[in-house]
């Protein structure tokens, strides 16, 4: 199948990426990209936002020596703590990035979209800071299994609206948002949660997420005085990855790694793996890698992680894998779990399920040249997890 | 000059008579493909003058509540893009209301721009209308319409701009779909007083025929859309009515009385 040329050249990675939106979002997305670029140019806009980040959000977040796993698996261990945010995961930098453009634009109504209930809880938690009105779509599914954050949502004064349609996860979710500010984007901003949709967001989350990244090299080198050799991070739609990612694109010396979620397996069909085993297409708003089948319909998802159950991914790593640039690999759901339980016996950390996939590769054998210095982004804590744990590892 | 593309005569011979467009949008699939050809006789019969014929596509992003659901129901029955091609290939008729593809840009992606636009040429469809491709990223897209002798049609929204609504105009063949209000398809009581505006808007930069499309169910709605307009677009309505009364064929009879009404509207 043949790529789309880059017809407008706005928001591309490659030939990824681009705005492919009904008529109607077309004047939203122009002005949130002019409102974000004269924002991100701005320093009194920079100004606001480390502010938040830091006495809000609580920020720099650290970097911890992992040095019973590092023992256990041969390698040098670090990692980047995005749990220690405040509401527990990296998903709240992009929130307040956001509703600060929201709040320059006018538009006092808020609506999300949310998997794992993360993004639900930053934004409902930032719309509760801001004084905004927050509405958050969940599939019905993981309202289920993420039962947790809906109640933070709820107690947070966001109104959560299950969604049945589809496979009632993630990616139906999104479906609703995008219906919803198509009905009224006049006074609507919608908080994409992820590096995906269509242009200015993949771009526009990777800057608000780039704090991950240009804090962890920051602080790696301080710390040992070099860069590490290996750089991990789950993806989902793919935001904390690529602001992890951003602060290692220009080191071309360090291996960056992206692990998405295998499932049942990749031979079973049942993942949430568009890089590794999909094919470039066009869902909610851009091109980009997809699970289709051969007709071009969206293929249904299975992750044990609801934040990684997703057919799509953000284009700019569509980019970045034909490049060659990061290397996508998937974690079947039974290594992520296992990976799940070391972390915290070994380190004392409950990571999320979702973040819990970037740790599995460290206990793949030969996988990873022994000895190597290894930082592993932690996107986000465990304790929304608890239930399912309990169920899936006879807790 | 090009030669006068099917849907251009169409709006051609209907202004010479002083009527407006009757446009029905089915979902091809819902009820059952076999179907299809029997539900585009009743439609030609009862006096449509262009039929849409929508492609089920698994994320439909700007339908509403009753699209959303005949394309699942649609894609449960296994329909494919080449299915419905092939169907629309041996109805095949050259003398009835000339059929316009309506859809999402993925399938057509996944066949093949090139592909797409021939199969669909050489089925007897007319034009396309891809709801999640807007005319700035459809430079390829046009180009092989174009190639395959195909018409695309944009949509103009309430919240176009005065300079997207010229892009939109400039880069539409056949004709401009302006959608009668923000939001997704359906069916709705009333049809917003401002369609007319954008309409007005519309027509005050080009001599575009332009249909309007959302929320049109009825006689009144027609007959208010078509003071302004050059036609009407009837789908959600007729989606849910083929739905719950097509039954193989045994509804065909007051389906014809009812689409009747709606072209009757038409006239003005
Ligand atoms: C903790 C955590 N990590 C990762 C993700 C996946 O999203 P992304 O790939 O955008 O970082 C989520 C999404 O819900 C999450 O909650």
């Amino acid at each position: 199948m043949k790529a789309m040329s880059v017809a407008s050249g706005k928001g591309r990675f490659g030939a990824y990426g681009g705005r492919y939106v009904p008529e109607t979002l077309v004047p939203a997305l122009d002005q949130l990209e002019r409102e974000f670029d004269a924002a991100w140019a701005s320093a009194e806009f920079h100004a606001e936002f480390e502010a938040i980040l830091s006495e809000f959000v609580g920020r720099p977040t650290p970097l911890t020596e992992a040095r019973r796993l590092s023992a256990e698996t041969g390698l040098h261990v670090v990692i980047k703590r995005e749990d220690l945010n405040h509401t527990g995961a990296h998903k709240i930098n992009n929130a307040v990035g956001q509703c600060l453009l929201a709040r320059r634009m006018g538009k006092r109504r808020i609506i999300a979209e949310t998997g794992a209930g993360q993004h639900g809880v930053a934004t409902a938690t930032v719309c509760a800071l801001f004084g905004l009105r927050c509405e958050v779509y969940m599939g019905e599914e993981d309202c289920a299994r993420q039962q947790l954050n809906v109640f933070r949502m709820k107690l947070l004064g966001a109104k959560v609206i299950p969604v049945s349609s589809g496979t009632r996860t993630l990616k139906d979710a999104l479906n609703e948002a995008m219906r919803d500010w198509v009905t009224n984007v006049a006074d609507t901003h919608y908080v994409i949660g992820t590096a995906a949709g269509p242009h200015p967001y993949p771009a526009m989350v990777r800057e608000f997420q780039s704090v991950i990244g240009k804090e962890a090299r920051a602080q790696y080198v301080q710390r040992y005085g070099r860069l590490p050799e290996i750089g991990l991070a789950c993806v989902g739609g793919g935001s904390n990855a690529i602001g992890f990612y951003a602060g290692f694109l220009a080191d071309p010396e360090v291996r960056l790694i992206g692990i998405e979620a295998g499932g049942h397996g990749l031979s079973s069909g049942q993942h949430a793996a568009p890089l590794t085993a999909g094919s470039p297409g066009v869902l909610h708003g851009s091109y980009s890698y997809l699970m289709q089948d051969e007709h071009g319909q969206v293929l249904p998802t299975h992750s044990v992680s609801a934040g990684l159950d997703y057919p799509g991914v953000g284009a700019e790593h569509s980019y970045l894998k034909d490049t060659g640039r990061v290397e996508y690999r998937a974690v079947d759901d039974s290594d992520a779990l296992a990976a799940f339980r070391r972390l915290a016996e070994l380190e004392g950390i409950i990571p999320a399920f979702e973040s819990a996939h970037a740790f599995a590769p460290l206990f793949e054998a030969a996988y990873l040249p022994l000895g190597s210095r290894v930082l592993v982004n932690l996107s986000g804590r465990g304790d929304k997890d608890m239930e399912s744990a309990v169920q899936l590892l006879e807790l | 000059m090009e030669t006068m593309g099917r849907i251009a005569e169409r709006f051609a011979a209907l202004a010479s008579r002083n009527e407006k467009a009757l446009v029905p949008f089915v979902l091809a699939g819902d009820p059952s493909l076999e179907d299809l050809p029997g539900i585009l006789d009743a439609l030609a019969v009862a006096g449509a003058d262009v039929i849409e014929v929508g492609i089920p596509f698994s994320d439909p992003i700007a339908d509403g509540p009753t699209i959303q659901a005949a394309d699942q129901r649609a894609l449960d029955r296994g329909v494919t893009p080449t299915m419905v091609l092939d169907t629309l290939a041996r109805w095949g008729r050259s003398e009835g209301p000339p059929i316009v593809l309506m859809g999402y840009l993925n399938p057509i992606l996944r066949m093949g721009l090139d592909e797409f636009a021939a199969r669909a040429a050489a089925s007897g469809c007319s034009g396309t209308i891809v709801s999640d491709l807007t005319p700035e990223e459809s430079g390829e897209w046009r180009e092989a319409s174009r190639r395959a002798g195909l018409d695309t049609i944009f949509l103009a929204a309430p919240t176009s701009t005065d300079e997207r609504l010229d892009i939109v105009c400039q880069s539409s063949t056949g004709f401009v779909y302006a959608i009668s209000r923000t939001g997704v398809t359906g069916a709705a009581q009333a049809a917003p007083p401002e369609v007319t505006d954008l309409v007005r808007r519309i027509k005050a930069r080009t001599d575009r025929v332009v249909c309007v499309g959302f929320g049109i169910s009825r006689p009144e709605q027609v007959a208010m859309v078509c003071q302004a307009a050059d036609g009407a677009v009837v789908g959600s309505w007729l989606v849910d009515r083929l739905a719950s009364d097509w039954n193989g064929g045994a509804g065909r009879g007051r389906l014809i009385d009812d689409v009747r009404k709606l072209k009757a509207a038409t006239r003005g």
